[in-house]
């Protein structure tokens, strides 16, 4: 069929399936903006910055498995979105981004609103391409989402000259692909997978090490399969929370700089780790020579990267978790999970020593309680996004995450900002489930023009603030580390956090006790309306337990023993 | 830790013939911090790609990671670390004519070369060798004055 460049665009988002595309328009994208006026086979969402574009199609993404598609002008457009792009990146993501590009005969010179949008996203894309001709565009548009979602996941850029959007050619939309230099390898090698197993059975102390990538595989019903068989005790990251389970009895919890410490603990004294999607980040590992000192290490990664990327592997197997896992199960028939109860024992002593733990106080509210209550209340039903800092910390400590894909945060990148916006993606996926970006009053400020967005579209997306005037995951390690010296970490000038959302169209919330807490809950559940929960917390709580950076995973700064007497900070 | 040792490495990397390519590769090694000592590209005949051959330094560590990094890259085919290889390098130098050429052909002989060009105030010798005999024609030739001379980076084929 013959059409424009930008037809072609909106065929191919439709061909896969979209139903909801996150954009802001300009100049160089304005063919594009055109037909996706005159179509209905997807609908597009304005967001009020090109940031929150990224992040919300990358939210919407984490929230299905899908690819999130994002649409941008070219110079500025582009750049802003650069940041969604390096979010998505370093947490694998499966993004497909179109940029407008000025007209070919441009391209070089400097024209108005151009920047190298190849050059800049290069280290921070899966792949890009810049379009040359309009014959390209169909298969290119196909191979961008094929390597978006194929292999180890990632965003793909696809920069779009004006010139060739206007540009009409012969459509047809490729029904296969072949890329001969891109084969990623999803069956684990046969020979080492025997060996891992081999290896499994003879250990006294194993450990499952479960990363994010389990989740990318859709692999945790395996995962927990696998765990439930062997009964090995098993450790997530930051990316992998809800992969077992909260109320898994396999699962210690969450290990690394702020983990607990039977996780910690059992990473530092296990003679094996059995490493699904993880990559040994270090926020992860600290000190590397002290990192799982006394084991062998079976390493499953879809990345041949990033295995042996840090520490050395006795078991390489590169590999989809889901078909590893699927090989692995049949061959663990005959385990004898006697074997490991000693080591489940030693474990289970080392969390009744020290818990994770906090201690509740009646006068003010503790961030920490806000997290449990919010568990209590909302459970496996709701959809978690967070920002970045000590909210996100306790979050991922203290909610039991029930199942994956329930847990959105940016791991890799650290990006404040990222919650709102990756809320309004996860919400507008899932419009029945209660989504609640868990946020700062540092990180809310960065993408919070994103209440015009959510009000317009009514996407009622709930925003706990955790208000501890402070950006507080900085100011805890100025109390640690640099004798208390708060250089630009105080937020106490703040906004009228009530006002500026109704401001905007939403509903405010002011909340400094519990009871006021439950009834906002409540009321915004009912008013289905974004809205601003503004929580007063008390201001110098720290995350505990605590790994200084660079120091060994065992050496942790832990929190204060509960002896049930009134704490008054 | 023995892999810490850093060694001159030279790989091959087959690539699909695309416009950014080569930036892909020198983008990653600039990236993460890796040295290029030398880089040569050129089409592999009667195909759609590409030969970039790439001397480094690292430690076998740091080269797996290269090769593995490399690997990941969507229009990259194949890697290769050559273990047991032929390299050569050419190199081009232009030297007054004033200087004595008979010597200097018997020099660019010894190296498996000779002169190629004679203008009216220089020649021009070419030379095409092996890495490290290519250093020593360098050296050998600067008692003849050179005013100018252009490497040409590695080749290697696996033998
Ligand atoms: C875009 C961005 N800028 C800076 C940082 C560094 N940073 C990490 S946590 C943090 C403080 C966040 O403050 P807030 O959102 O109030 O969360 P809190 O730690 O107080 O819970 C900062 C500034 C970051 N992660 N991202
Ligand atoms: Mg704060």
């Amino acid at each position: 069929m013959q059409m424009s460049g930008a037809q072609m665009v909106c065929e191919a988002i439709i061909a896969e399936g979209v139903k909801t595309v996150f954009g802001y328009p300009g100049g160089a994208i304005m063919h594009v903006y055109d037909e996706i006026y005159k179509q209905n086979g997807f609908e597009h969402i304005l967001n009020r910055h090109e940031q929150a574009s990224v992040h919300a199609a990358d939210g919407y993404a984490r929230a299905t498995g899908e690819v999130g598609v994002a649409m941008v002008t070219s110079g500025p457009g582009f750049t802003n979105a650069v940041t969604g792009l390096a979010t998505a990146y370093m947490d694998s993501i499966p993004l497909v981004v179109i940029s407008g590009q000025v007209p070919s005969q441009l391209i070089g010179t400097d024209g108005f609103q151009e920047i190298d949008a190849v050059g800049i996203s290069r280290p921070c894309t899966k792949h890009n391409f810049l379009i040359r001709s309009l014959e390209e565009l169909p298969r290119v548009l196909k191979e961008a989402f094929y390597i978006a979602r194929s292999g180890r996941p990632g965003p793909v850029l696809v920069d779009v000259p004006k010139d060739i959007t206007v540009e009409i050619g012969e459509f047809k939309y490729p029904d296969s692909i072949n890329i001969p230099s891109y084969k990623p390898t999803y069956k684990g090698n046969k020979r080492q997978i025997e060996k891992a197993v081999e290896a499994i059975k003879s250990a006294k102390k194993p450990l499952l090490y479960l990363g994010g990538g389990i989740v990318l595989s859709n692999a945790a019903d395996l995962v927990r399969e696998l765990a439930e068989k062997t009964q090995i005790p098993a450790v997530e990251t930051l990316m992998a929370r809800g992969v077992m389970g909260a109320k898994n009895p396999l699962l210690l919890g969450m290990l690394g700089m702020h983990g607990n410490y039977s996780s910690n603990m059992a990473m530092s004294e296990t003679d094996l780790v059995i490493s699904l999607g993880a990559r040994f980040d270090d926020r992860v590992t600290g000190k590397l020579s002290e990192f799982a000192k006394y084991a062998d290490i079976i390493h499953v990664d879809i990345d041949a990267a990033n295995i042996g990327k840090l520490v050395d592997v006795d078991y390489p197997i590169v590999g989809d978790i889901t078909k590893v896992v699927e090989a692995m199960l049949p061959q663990l028939d005959d385990i004898d999970t006697d074997r490991f109860e000693a080591w489940r024992n030693i474990l289970k002593r080392y969390d009744e020593l020290h818990p994770q733990s906090y201690v509740d106080s009646d006068d003010v509210i503790k961030p920490q309680w806000v997290i449990e209550r919010l568990g209590e209340l909302l459970g496996e039903n709701a959809i978690i996004t967070s920002d970045v800092g000590q909210h996100q910390m306790w979050a991922a400590q203290h909610y039991p995450f029930d199942r994956p894909r329930q847990w959105i945060n940016s791991g890799g990148l650290g990006t404040m900002g990222f919650g709102f916006p990756a809320a309004l993606g996860a919400k507008r996926a899932f419009p029945d489930k209660t989504v609640i970006n868990i946020t700062g009053d540092g990180s809310i400020l960065m993408n919070m023009q994103e209440l015009v967005t959510a009000a317009e579209y009514k996407i009622p997306v709930i925003n706990v603030i955790l208000n501890n005037h402070f950006l507080g995951m900085v100011r805890q390690w100025q109390t640690f580390f640099y004798e208390k010296r708060y250089s630009e970490t105080d937020l106490s000038f703040q906004p009228n956090f009530k006002a500026l959302a109704e401001a905007c169209g939403g509903i405010g919330y002011d909340v400094s006790t519990k009871e006021e807490f439950d009834a906002a809950l409540k009321d915004a559940i009912e008013q289905d309306k974004v809205c601003f929960m503004n929580v007063q917390t008390n201001r110098f709580e720290d995350v505990l337990p605590m790994v200084p950076s660079g120091g060994a995973l065992f050496n942790m700064m832990l929190p204060q023993k509960i002896d049930n007497s009134k704490e008054v900070k | 830790m023995a892999n810490s040792i850093n060694e001159r490495h030279v790989i091959s990397v087959i690539v699909m013939n695309e416009s950014s390519v080569l930036a892909r590769v020198t983008a990653l090694f600039a990236g993460r911090g890796y040295n290029i000592e030398s880089l040569t590209v050129a089409p592999i005949p009667e195909s759609d790609m590409s030969h970039i051959t790439i001397a480094t330094n690292g430690s076998s560590r740091v080269m797996e990671q290269i090769t593995k990094q490399l690997h990941k890259l969507i229009p990259v085919y194949k890697v290769i670390e050559h273990e047991e290889m032929v390299e050569k390098e050419m190199v081009l130098v232009k030297f007054p004519i004033a200087e004595n050429l008979s010597d200097i052909s018997a020099l660019c002989a010894a190296y498996n070369g000779g002169i190629v060009n004679v203008g009216t105030e220089m020649v021009i010798a070419q030379v095409a060798d092996e890495p490290k005999r290519i250093k020593h024609f360098i050296e050998a030739s600067q008692r003849y004055n050179p005013c100018e001379i252009v490497r040409g980076g590695v080749v290697a084929i696996e033998r």
